[in-house]
């Protein structure tokens, strides 16, 4: 049995990090990969440090904080540039899991299928690390780095996610593919962030998830739909060559090839939904 | 650490590590059991609570995370004078329980909604419930209950003689709506030992274990296969093939090797790589093509060419008769592993009572687990109790023993309580699965489009032991024709061992995966001819008269016709609305399909009896002791039914004792769809004895009605009414026995394998997203044979249930090995899977049977899957030839086609 920290402030958290501890917040991944074992580590349970806990809004964008949970996020305030945060949102497991798992801790557990990534890409998150030795910001791209790998560094704690504002009206939608209806795990999922100005699309930011180790971007399409109109023909800009960043492979859920061709309804949907 | 919470408006103290699951604090520290473990990862939500005021997994909650929190369990939804909340009496009055496993789970899900919410719409029921996986209903009369939730007045109880046909609320409800009912593992005792299994990682090996002596120093006992007296089971008498664990080679993944027994912390700490097993791994045998193979390493030893078992039914002459035909359809078909799912894993406990074994387990089976146990233990039958706790489903996966021999074992040797209660993954990677098949089908029609041939071949995956591979592959061939009257027959079955997992018994024995082949070639006939699907398989139906393949006539109860019938009206509409639809075009396609099936109900052309008894006591306590065990289906109240109108009193004064071998007869296992027509009729006749005795006590003719008040019984015969003091009577035992009447089968399958079937028609609609490749059932409407529903809204709950199983088989379910040994990996459909079940019951009365009743467990899943598949056909032209038929492979096969369309 090891030891087990519930600090009640930030500070409390950041000092035990002074020493290795596995964290533990919603613990909506943490038990799962502890079945018929019992817990030997060192846990630091941050789920009572309010400090990083609800949703502020400034100038500059939204903070939310790390271990907001998907319930408290679908039920926040919102503009519609979260829409399809909140649509990823009401994906993650089922309502049990939404009301327990966090968002911090779904960018931690670096899932290719993580549910909640490739909205957050979407959205330009980056994502607010803390250690005793300062605070830090890292684009979400660069944070998760591999499967089940980010850049969180030994003493550092992820304490919250940024959302930049958007420049103009921004429409956003995310979808997900399995083979049943809740508690799946993604065969593929993409997320889009469509800006709009005068009936043209002024930005786009889109990201597909569970079709390469880690959740991508895609700039090439984001970059060919800048200046198209939005209505609804707009998914009609998105062509095969778009999906290079993609890296899908075989599983027991679908082939590689499969991946890619859903990948590109699922684009296609998205952006004439959207933007009609 | 101590810290404080509110359970169920309680002020609770509790002490443990902060990093304990709540789950376990709930079950094993506070004794609040009512909220159940069913995987402890959050994939099947049988453990939800609330937390303040939230549904939550519980088994993801940490202690730490509770202290000063409101926790809510299901105990806590009664009110203070012990009436069922609303909301567990609208489960009741629907009949939303069955084996009660996800109950607690699926009240506390549902409470977070309608606390707030007494008029929920469907959406958002299925939103709320999303969460939480039930193997038993199909989710339809939960979602009904929920949306009903607003009190009313439960109906009354029907009064003496009327029982049969009423939707009585099932005997042991109440129980299971307020989580009191004990399942595997709820009542261990707090002194048990426990077990935990080291199990192998490969599916075929050669091992050697080195020196155990350092473990069993920390521990009770290590037992290995020199522990086990006679190492070996099986469900045949002479096919003991499986070990209890096994001796220097292991035949598949997740095999028994070590079990290690100890203080549960203990066990539990101890991982496999501390157990000294020098490990060989062999290259296995997967799949039948390998099994089949020339050089191919034997799986056991005894069994050359890895055969099981192979044999047939022969009629006329198919091969002639195919030349005749004006339309030939061939196919072939496989399907993969299939999980049970059960909801509550394998559990139980035991304990030695002098020179006696006690075991109190979840089962199917209790007399044939005391047998085998005996067997394995060297002991007398009566050495060996089987006290069954509440059984959290089966469906056949619980016809095998599972923790029954290591508990035993231990508990004998260590003279103290020994419990086990498996993981998820370990009870998916140990457990028996429906075997993989591959049908080869051929079957012919004359220019009308009436049946004249049928060529047959299925051949099974029974995997590393026996188990029930050959009633597979005996009943396959008898129904591989489909319910069609056909006059030349060639069916074949053949079983051949590989280093999978055990197949073994699973809603159906094999005949699911042969109805999938056999419809989709009544399709295949039907378009060719231009025949109308429905009308076809219409024109071909078994009616009473009728011989089958096997030269048996059905005198009686042969239902199929009326079956479709019934559903031609939804079939005519729904077509029309289907071609309104796509006529609108984009990627969603409708379409329709019918699938028909008949089930032998009962073992197949052997000896199956039931034995039942009602007693009457001295005090005036009428109680049928039944050996049927309710897997949830319902038998506990079927039973009672049956006996209270055999008797001649109220269901209501019943009281049951069930499963218990020391108090029970042997009513056989609950498989085959067999308990209420076997069973319930031996009920029957045990009520008809105990009356007789009544009347000729009473001196009173056959009409006399009976009354019962405390201890006196009157008997108003005529106007005359004469009273029975049951104090001076003594007691009276009324006993009945039933065993179907069937024959043997000669070298050709003729004979009469079953004293009667049933039958049914489902039609189902679904939505193709031909882009993705996806499938969304949109309706299923079922059409079944019952003979007689002795409770309507168990037959219901029956047919959703296997409808929904179904539909599992057809669009979801596969295991593989070491893949999908877990509830997210593996998927069986959630609440949003299962669409609207309209079923519609055809009461073509039965003879022998109870009342006129025949059985429903299994049929109701056989034609859901061959009714999707057909429906798939019919909105994209693909016939799926391999199930599950999942996203990609859809997609892939759409691809292919319009592929070859534009070449």
């Amino acid at each position: 049995m090891g030891d087990y920290l519930r600090p009640r402030d930030l500070d409390e958290a950041l000092q035990a990090l002074t020493r290795p501890f596995t964290v533990l917040a919603g613990g909506t991944d943490f038990y799962p990969a502890r079945v018929g074992r019992p817990v030997t580590e060192d846990i630091l349970d941050i789920a009572g440090v309010a400090a990083l806990r609800g949703i502020s809004e400034s100038d500059g964008g939204w903070r939310l904080g790390a271990t907001t949970t998907w319930s408290e996020l679908v039920e926040a305030g919102l503009p519609p540039v979260f829409d399809g945060l909140k649509q990823a949102a009401r994906e993650v497991g089922g309502r049990q899991i939404q009301n327990a798992g966090t968002i911090a801790g779904n960018i931690c557990n670096a899932s290719p299928a993580a549910d909640g990534v490739p909205a957050l890409l979407a959205l330009d998150a980056e994502v607010e690390l803390a250690s005793r030795d300062g605070v830090r910001r890292l684009p979400l791209a660069s944070f998760i780095t591999g499967v089940r790998k980010t850049a969180l560094l030994p003493g550092e704690l992820v304490t919250a996610l940024h959302v930049p504002r958007p420049r103009h009206e921004a429409r956003s939608a995310f979808l997900k593919l399995g083979a049943r209806r809740y508690l799946v795990i993604s065969i593929a999922m993409a997320s889009v962030v469509v800006e709009v100005s005068n009936r043209t699309v002024a930005a786009a930011r889109i990201a597909v998830g569970a079709c390469s180790p880690v959740a991508q971007r895609l700039p090439d399409l984001e970059r060919a739909l800048v200046g198209a109109s939005a209505d609804m023909h707009l998914g009609e800009q998105v062509q095969p060559g778009h999906l290079a960043p993609l890296s899908p492979i075989d599983d027991v859920r679908g082939s590689a090839g499969y991946r890619t061709d859903v990948a590109l309804v699922l684009l296609r949907r998205l952006l004439s939904t959207v933007a009609a | 650490m101590k810290l404080e919470f509110t359970l169920n408006g309680r002020e609770t103290v509790w002490n443990g590590a902060p990093v304990t699951r709540l789950a376990a604090a709930l079950r094993d520290d506070l004794g609040v059991t009512g909220t159940k473990i069913g995987c402890d990862a959050g994939d099947c939500g049988a453990c939800t609570v609330l937390l303040d005021g939230r549904q939550v997994c519980s088994c993801l909650v940490a202690m730490g995370q509770v202290e000063g929190c409101s926790v809510e369990t299901v105990e806590g939804l009664e009110s203070g004078d012990s009436a069922v909340a609303d909301l567990q009496q609208s489960f009741l009055d629907h009949g939303a329980a069955q084996c009660g496993i996800c109950t607690p789970g699926m009240l506390m899900a549902a409470q977070e909604l309608v606390r707030g919410n007494n008029k929920p719409t469907r959406a958002e029921v299925e939103e709320t419930l999303g969460g939480v996986l039930c193997r038993c209903t199909g989710y339809g009369k939960i979602v009904d209950a929920v949306m009903d939730v607003v009190a009313r007045a439960p109906a009354p109880a029907p009064p003496a003689g009327e029982a049969v046909g009423a939707r009585i609320v099932r005997v042991d409800g109440h129980v299971k709506v307020t989580g009191r009912d004990v399942f595997g593992a709820d009542a261990i005792p707090r002194d048990a030992l426990w077990v935990r299994v080291v199990r192998s990682p490969y599916a075929r090996a050669r091992f050697e274990l080195g020196d155990l002596a350092p473990l069993r120093q920390r521990l009770a006992a290590v037992l290995t296969a020199a522990d086990v007296p006679f190492n070996g089971y099986g469900i045949y008498p002479d096919v003991k093939d499986q070990p209890v664990l096994a001796d220097g080679l292991v035949r598949y993944r997740g095999e028994a090797v070590v079990a290690l027994v100890g203080e549960r912390a203990d066990v539990m700490a101890i991982r496999d790589d501390e157990v000294p097993i020098t490990w060989m791994p062999e290259a296995p045998v997967v799949g039948v093509d390998a099994a089949m193979a020339a050089e191919a390493p034997l799986v056991q030893a005894d069994k050359p060419g890895n055969l099981l078992l192979k044999g047939g039914v022969k009629r006329g002459d198919a091969a002639s008769a195919f030349e005749a035909c004006a339309a030939v359809a061939e196919g072939t078909f496989e399907t993969a592993f299939v999980e049970h799912a059960y909801i509550e894993p394998e559990a139980g406990w035991a304990l030695r009572v002098g020179d006696r074994i006690e075991i109190h387990a979840t089962t199917q089976t209790p007399y044939m687990d005391r047998d085998e146990v005996a067997n394995l233990m060297r002991l007398k039958p009566e050495a060996v109790r089987i006290v069954p706790t509440a059984c959290g489903g089966g469906f056949g996966g619980k016809l095998d023993l599972s923790v029954q021999p290591l508990i035993a074992i231990a508990a004998w040797q260590l003279g103290r309580p020994v419990a086990l209660v498996y993981t998820r993954p370990e009870s998916m990677a140990a457990s028996t699965k429906r075997h993989p098949a591959r049908v080869n089908a051929k079957f012919g029609c004359d220019a009308e489009g009436k049946l004249l041939a049928c060529d047959v071949t299925a051949t099974f995956d029974t995997g590393a032991y026996a188990s029930w591979g050959p009633t597979v592959a005996n009943r396959v061939p008898v129904h591989a024709m489909g319910p069609y009257a056909i006059p030349n027959v060639r069916s074949w079955g053949e079983a051949f061992f590989t280093n999978g997992p055990p197949a073994g018994a699973f809603r159906g024995f094999g005949v699911p995966q042969a109805a999938i082949a056999h419809e989709a070639m009544m399709d295949g006939l039907a378009d060719q001819l231009g025949i109308d699907r429905l009308e076809f398989r219409h024109r071909n139906a078994l009616r009473a008269g009728d011989t089958t393949a096997t030269g048996q006539t059905l005198a009686h109860s042969a239902g199929l016709a009326q079956c479709l019938d019934a559903l031609r009206p939804h079939w005519r509409a729904a077509h029309e609305a289907i071609a309104a639809f796509n006529a609108k075009g984009g990627p969603r396609r409708r379409g329709i399909g019918v699938g028909c099936m008949w089930y032998g109900i009962g073992n197949t052309s052997m000896s199956n009896p039931s034995r039942m008894r009602v007693g009457l006591s001295p005090a005036g306590t009428l109680t049928l002791y039944s050996g049927a065990l309710d897997i949830g289906q319902g038998s506990n109240t079927i039973m009672v039914q049956i006996a209270a109108d055999a008797v001649g009193l109220p269901a209501s004064q019943f009281a049951l004792v069930t499963g218990d071998t020391d108090l029970t007869a042997d009513a056989g296992k609950t498989s085959a769809s067999r308990q209420t027509f076997v069973s319930g009729k031996a009920a029957e006749k045990a009520g008809q004895d105990l009356r007789q005795q009544i009347l000729r006590l009473a001196n009173a003719g056959p009409e006399a009605v009976l009354s019962l008040e405390g201890a006196t019984l009157s008997v108003r015969d005529g106007g005359e009414v004469r009273t029975i003091d049951l104090v001076t009577a003594g007691p009276l035992m009324g006993e009945g026995t039933f065993d179907p009447p069937t024959t043997p089968l000669d070298a050709d399958g003729q004979g009469v394998p079953y004293a009667t079937y049933g039958f049914a028609a489902q039609l189902a609609e679904v939505e193709v997203d031909v882009e993705l490749g996806t499938v969304k059932v949109l309706r299923i409407v079922a059409a079944h044979d019952v003979g007689r529903a002795i409770n309507p809204t168990l037959v219901e709950g029956q047919i959703q249930g296997g409808v929904a199983q179904g539909l599992g088989l057809a669009l979801m379910e596969e295991y593989l090995p070491g893949r999908t040994e877990n509830l997210h990996d593996y998927l069986i459909p959630t609440v949003g899977d299962v669409p609207e079940i309209e079923c519609i019951l055809i009461e073509d009365r039965e003879p022998l049977g109870p009342s006129g009743a025949k059985g429903i467990g299994e049929p109701a899943l056989v034609p859901t899957a061959p009714a999707i598949l057909g429906a798939v056909h019919h909105a994209t032209g693909v016939r799926a030839h391999r199930v599950p038929l999942l996203p990609h492979r859809l997609r892939e096969a759409i691809v292919k086609q319009s592929e070859a369309k534009t070449t």
